[in-house]
């Protein structure tokens, strides 16, 4: 599996109330919550996105609440990875959960500007960056958690 | 080598002699919990996939908390979607306006949660159960699902941060300022995938409702879970509340901590956090030292301070005064119960009487759902346990979290005070 596309960039600590504010957890349709994605940081980021794009931040990424409604808006605004120096856990746990690529690579995180032009092959880790010609080794998952992401998230893996 | 407590419960539920840290387990759960807000994620998730029973009717917990009473049309259908997969699985643990509470202040009081428990719940503050000596996690609604179909959930053993405890607090001083000083000392990331142990001789002067407090923020420092062993207060907590056997788990003596953290309670001091991080902390007498910082509104309530001492000190603090001019006080007793209880010992008529609103058990402000939204650049000191930017309101709002015995004061004085004896 590969990805390819332009990155948004973002800080430390960004956390799930700001990917989708708590005052749209009123509904789970998935593409209500993609059309608030990020606005209380980047109010611009759902007319920017594209299909493809990636999602670049540095410590921390999706702190704060449990709400699977993060990774959700995320996932359907088209991200096609979020690359971040460390996850919060639940928002790890939930990305894989639900299908949505994550790599951790805190040199990638640290190296990579928002508007970069990024290359993921997921295989092997490893992620370059075309816009500096800089490549980074993210971390691999382990073969536990590959398995759900084969499968297709957890519950598909449940069912054997 | 040694485990942690933690460690030992985790292997326990995964039938294991012993686990080590970074081990993946699966591990048997003895609750799965969720709310209006996470609930029908899961719901829609479980039908989705085909799933068709649960694995046991009483370790499901469906509490309708957070937009409740229901906000607008879309909050009361997902209540109506959550009611009515309790009805069709015949849930026990069900709550919903009339019985509702907030889901932590809830379950350790309804004895839903015991000593050595494994559980999970679909929000982020499930940790504040590690307060009872249970191993206690927050996931997301994917995962919740598959606790509800299987009544297990998988994790990576965790290493652990020791904290041990000395002294005593001070008049006026909670476990809010205790873990408040935690975490502006080791930082919303300084637990990241680990458990907070709290141990030492200092415990037995925690109270349960400082210990539930402090184990609920172990989140904000970003750890897996928070968890204090177990005393006799926490015995004297579950006794009459359930009457399920535990085991009682004591960490071994070589266990391992990536680090160990002393805190002699007796040196804490009321600690404010300033937006609109948990870590960016100042004690009450750096702020003595600041310009003076106006409020719009007090909040004293929510799943970290609702209980009935935080009541009760809130009570003391406001006696026979009145919230200054401009400000906005609102009062949320966490359950029924302590509702119950507050308006019997006259706390309800206090707070009113000072100008102070009450509101029905609910999450409400503390995400910025109703009753108590902050317009722009409005402020508010509010006992809840997050700060980020838009939080409660508008994104240019700020939040300070504070102990209920600091925002009943500030609530008098209109800005971040100190309690005036």
């Amino acid at each position: 599996m590969k990805a390819h596309g332009i990155v948004h960039k973002y800080g430390d600590n960004v956390d799930t109330d700001v990917i989708i504010p708590a005052r749209y957890l009123n509904t789970a349709d998935h593409k209500e919550l993609a059309s608030h994605c990020m606005e209380d940081i980047d109010k611009d980021f759902v007319n920017k996105v594209k299909p493809g794009d990636i999602m670049v931040a540095n410590l921390n990424f999706g702190c704060g609440s449990s709400r699977e409604h993060a990774p959700i808006a995320i996932k359907e605004s088209g991200i096609a990875c979020v690359i971040a120096s460390t996850f919060a856990r639940i928002f790890y746990r939930n990305a894989i959960n639900i299908g949505l690529p994550i790599l951790e690579c805190d040199e990638a995180a640290k190296d990579i500007d928002a508007g970069n032009e990024v290359d993921i092959d997921f295989d092997t880790g490893v992620i370059t960056n075309v816009t500096k010609g800089h490549k980074y080794q993210a971390q691999p998952f382990p073969e536990f958690i590959k398995e759900i992401i084969n499968k297709g998230g957890l519950l598909n893996s449940l069912k054997g | 080598m040694g485990m942690t407590m933690t460690q030992k419960i985790l292997a326990k539920h995964a039938g294991l002699d012993s686990v080590v840290e970074g081990q993946l387990i699966r591990a048997k759960l003895d609750m799965v919990l969720g709310n209006d807000i996470t609930s029908p994620v899961a719901i829609n998730e479980f039908q989705k996939n085909g799933f068709d029973s649960v694995f046991d009717r009483t370790k499901i917990s469906l509490v309708m908390d957070h937009f409740t009473p229901n906000k607008d049309i879309k909050a009361a259908k997902q209540c109506q979607q959550c009611r009515s997969f309790a009805d069709k699985y015949d849930i026990v643990n069900y709550y919903d306006v009339g019985n509702v509470g907030i889901e932590h202040a809830l379950l350790p009081e309804k004895g839903l949660v015991v000593p050595s428990d494994c559980v999970i719940g679909a929000d982020s503050h499930t940790c504040t159960y590690g307060a009872l000596g249970a191993f206690s996690t927050g996931v997301g609604s994917t995962d919740m699902a598959a606790g509800m179909a299987t009544g297990e959930a998988w994790f990576k053993v965790p290493s652990a941060i020791k904290f041990n405890l000395t002294g005593k607090l001070n008049k006026w001083v909670s476990g809010k300022d205790v873990i408040l000083h935690i975490i502006g000392m080791i930082g919303v990331d300084g637990a990241l995938y680990q458990s907070m142990e709290f141990t030492g001789e200092g415990l037995k002067n925690l109270s349960m409702d400082d210990r539930l407090c402090m184990a609920n923020m172990a989140i904000e420092a970003g750890a897996k879970n928070g968890i204090f062993e177990v005393d006799d207060v926490t015995l004297e907590y579950v006794k009459g509340r359930t009457d399920r056997k535990f085991e009682v788990f004591k960490a071994d003596p070589d266990a391992h901590y990536n680090r160990v953290i002393d805190i002699d309670l007796s040196t804490i001091r009321p600690t404010v956090a300033f937006p609109h991080l948990p870590e960016n902390t100042k004690t009450i007498d750096e702020i003595g030292k600041m310009d003076k910082i106006k409020i719009d509104q007090v909040v004293i309530g929510s799943c970290t301070n609702g209980r009935y001492s935080d009541l009760e000190t809130a009570a003391k603090v406001v006696k026979g005064k009145h919230v200054a001019k401009g400000v906005r006080a609102i009062v949320i007793p966490a359950t029924q119960q302590i509702y119950l209880d507050a308006l019997r010992n006259g706390l309800l008529e206090t707070f009113v009487e000072a100008g102070m609103v009450v509101s029905a058990p609910t999450c409400g402000p503390c995400l910025g759902g109703h009753m108590g939204i902050l317009a722009p650049g409005e402020r508010a000191v509010s006992t809840t346990n997050r700060n980020f930017v838009g939080r409660m309101g508008d994104v240019t709002s700020e939040v300070y979290l504070a102990s209920p015995a600091i925002a009943a004061a500030s609530a008098l004085t209109g800005c971040i005070s100190d309690v005036q004896e």
